[in-house]
């Protein structure tokens, strides 16, 4: 296959989990909530999702309870966050450090299983073109679903009645509640759902990507995805370039290695939180930039007539 | 029906029973698992509350454990009382190890044992760098230190595995990832014999003092905990919340540093990749769980230090596996948050 092809082809794999995560993010910081427990849950949603395809080798089943690992975990979440109130950040936190000691745990006995193989769909006709076949149409179906779902959570924050409530429970609860929304339930909501795709992610890392399950095999990819919708400021597309951009780098690093430069491997495994450091300052430099895009609510609890 | 309502003020009592009532939920979920394993509950829990603390030797070891977790802590509860969300002490940890480990490895047998200071000065400046760079990110490019510092975790880790995979590695180490053994001089004596106790927890205590003084009798600690609490209100007073960011930060930089430093000369006395077991991260629940108060933190690094030895206990002894440690620390900072909420909230029965 052409080099350059190959790079594509894996820089569009790579960033899928990165996008899945990030857009599943993106859903809950729009209503408001910033979920820092997203590393937690890929952790368990990888494991679990890991399990069930080993178990029936169905991948399907295997994202379906990555879906609700990261559903259930998010209502766990919002138990805390919404109705009780409880610090967002240290909230999610406690998330990430239970779910990355639960899923090691649980994992135990499958860490070094191998998976049944799960065949990329090759779109028939499109894939057999030169360089953009290979490069761009003979993916995992994941890879597709995720492209469609960016463009229709575009339509959706645009174009929908319900896009427009969601946004303005996070930009402002207080006049949703007055306008009678009821703001903690949609926020649950957009919860919820974020978190299943943030599982659906973990599954996509231990079924497809990698395909085993090693303990702390997410290795920051949800916090990645965290900064991701900073660096999108908080749009759907950007975010899909962004986890692109970023598995670019991760993929970088291989290609450095194949092509016999002499960079210690450990110096070239710190590229990619290296470039979500750098990204993330510049995208922040200009706080006023940060703040006319950024939902106006993130991190506040709210308590109707409170 | 079950009702939440507010409290007209704060329960004083609450905040010192909450981290009970968590530990009580996180025991309670330890006794299912325990079970589910098929192994006996109360055998299970003596891994983790009796074992650690039956003998003299068994609490020198719990005091050797709890000391990283007590000094991190300090510096993550003067960061949180400040609202800087400082993530990555896990990073400074092994900074302060790398820096530390390397003033160590340039003695040799004849160096002075005063070397130690030096290496655990290194230590201290390593960590600080860690920190710095999130407070600079933090300052000059306003980005979020949550996830700078987290991901400096990595790039720490990484830099770890470059030292003692490539230039740091022992050349007789039949090529295993370390560094050769730290020269006798640079180490740690122990305090009492027959056991590995070492300054390093009598140094946590004075800490523990100084850190407890700066945030409740001294004005630079009041100034960054009026930022924490009303941001408005230290604006309005003329506090400045970028010295707040930085002393924090460097504060909390430096008493990580330390700890790995303190580690690395003390029980480790090499660099490996594994130098840290998760005490950053461990250290943030330390912080949470001491209610953010020096004197609190003592006591919940010593319980965390109890879970990390309980842990090994429980898979030497009773074959479970040791990621156990990490589920309860993690359910515990879960249960204490929701618990936190009958601080400013009761339970009332209302039909």
């Amino acid at each position: 296959m052409d080099m350059t092809a190959s790079l594509i082809a894996t820089t569009l794999s790579a960033g899928t989990p990165l996008a899945l995560a990030s857009l599943g993010l993106l859903i809950n910081e729009k209503s408001g909530v910033v979920n820092l427990g997203a590393e937690g849950m890929m952790l368990m949603a990888a494991v679990v999702g890991f399990a069930v395809a080993l178990h029936t080798g169905n991948q399907w089943a295997a994202f379906g309870a990555g879906a609700a690992v990261g559903a259930l975990l998010a209502a766990a979440l919002g138990l805390l966050v919404i109705w009780l109130g409880t610090n967002q950040y240290a909230t999610g936190l406690a998330l990430t450090l239970f779910g990355a000691g639960l899923s090691a745990f649980l994992g135990i006995d499958y860490v070094g299983k191998t998976l049944p193989n799960f065949p990329p769909w090759d779109i028939p006709g499109l894939s057999q073109l030169p360089f953009f076949g290979p490069a761009l149409f003979r993916h995992h179906l994941m890879v597709y679903l995720t492209i469609l779902l960016a463009l229709g959570m575009i339509w959706f924050f645009d174009r929908t009645r319900a896009g427009l409530v969601l946004r303005a429970v996070g930009e402002s609860p207080e006049v949703a509640h007055a306008l009678g929304y009821p703001v903690r339930r949609i926020r649950l909501l957009a919860l919820v759902c974020g978190g299943a795709l943030v599982g659906v992610a973990g599954a996509y890392l231990s079924v497809i990507y990698t395909p085993l399950w090693v303990q702390g095999m997410t290795a920051g990819r949800g916090w990645i995805a965290l900064a991701l919708t900073t660096f999108a400021t908080w749009r759907p597309a950007r975010v899909l370039l962004g986890a692109y951009l970023f598995g670019g780098v991760t993929m970088l690093q291989f290609f450095f290695q194949g092509s016999g430069v002499q960079v210690p491997s450990q110096l070239l495994s710190m590229l990619p939180y290296i470039a979500t450091i750098v990204v993330l300052a510049l995208m922040s430099r200009n706080p006023l930039w940060i703040r006319v895009n950024m939902p106006a609510s993130i991190g506040k609890p709210f308590t109707p007539g409170g | 029906m079950l009702r939440l309502e507010a409290r007209a003020e704060p329960s004083r009592w609450m905040v010192w029973l909450s981290p009970l009532l968590a530990l009580a939920i996180t025991v309670a979920f330890g006794v299912g698992i325990f079970l589910a394993m098929g192994k006996s509950p109360l055998l299970g829990l003596s891994m983790f509350f009796w074992e650690p603390i039956k003998s003299p030797y068994n609490l020198s070891e719990l005091a050797l454990k709890a000391t990283p977790l007590i000094l991190i802590g300090l510096g993550l509860a003067a960061c949180y009382r400040s609202n800087v969300w400082n993530i990555g002490a896990e990073g400074q940890y092994i900074l302060g190890a790398i820096f530390g480990g390397g003033v160590a490895l340039l003695a040799g047998d004849h160096t002075p044992h005063a070397i130690v200071l030096p290496v655990l000065l290194a230590g201290v400046l390593g960590g600080m760098v860690w920190a710095a760079l999130v407070a600079a990110l933090r300052d000059w490019f306003n980005a979020n230190e949550i996830l700078v510092s987290l991901m400096l975790v990595y790039v720490a880790q990484y830099l770890l595995d470059y030292l003692v995979y490539g230039p740091w590695k022992d050349p007789e180490g039949y090529n295993f990832p370390q560094t050769r053994m730290f020269a006798d001089p640079t180490l740690l004596g122990h305090l009492i014999d027959g056991t590995r106790l070492n300054w390093g927890f009598p140094i946590a205590l004075v800490a523990v003092a100084l850190v407890w003084v700066f945030l409740f009798r001294s004005v630079a600690g009041f100034r960054l905990q009026v930022g924490g609490l009303a941001p408005g209100a230290a604006r309005y007073a003329g506090y400045s919340s970028r010295k707040a960011l930085w002393t924090v930060l460097l504060m909390s930089g430096g008493f990580a540093g330390l700890a790995g430093a303190l580690d690395a000369i003390g029980p480790l006395q090499q660099l490996t990749p594994q130098v840290s077991q998760g005490y950053g991260f461990a250290a943030i629940i330390v912080a949470f769980v001491g209610r953010l108060n020096p004197v609190g933190i003592v006591l919940s690094g010593a319980l965390m230090a109890m879970f990390y030895i309980g842990g090994e206990l429980a898979q030497s002894r009773l074959g479970l596996p040791n990621a156990m440690t990490g589920v309860f620390q993690g359910l515990l900072l879960f249960a204490l948050l929701a618990c936190d909420t009958l601080i400013h909230h009761r339970i009332r029965l209302k039909r």
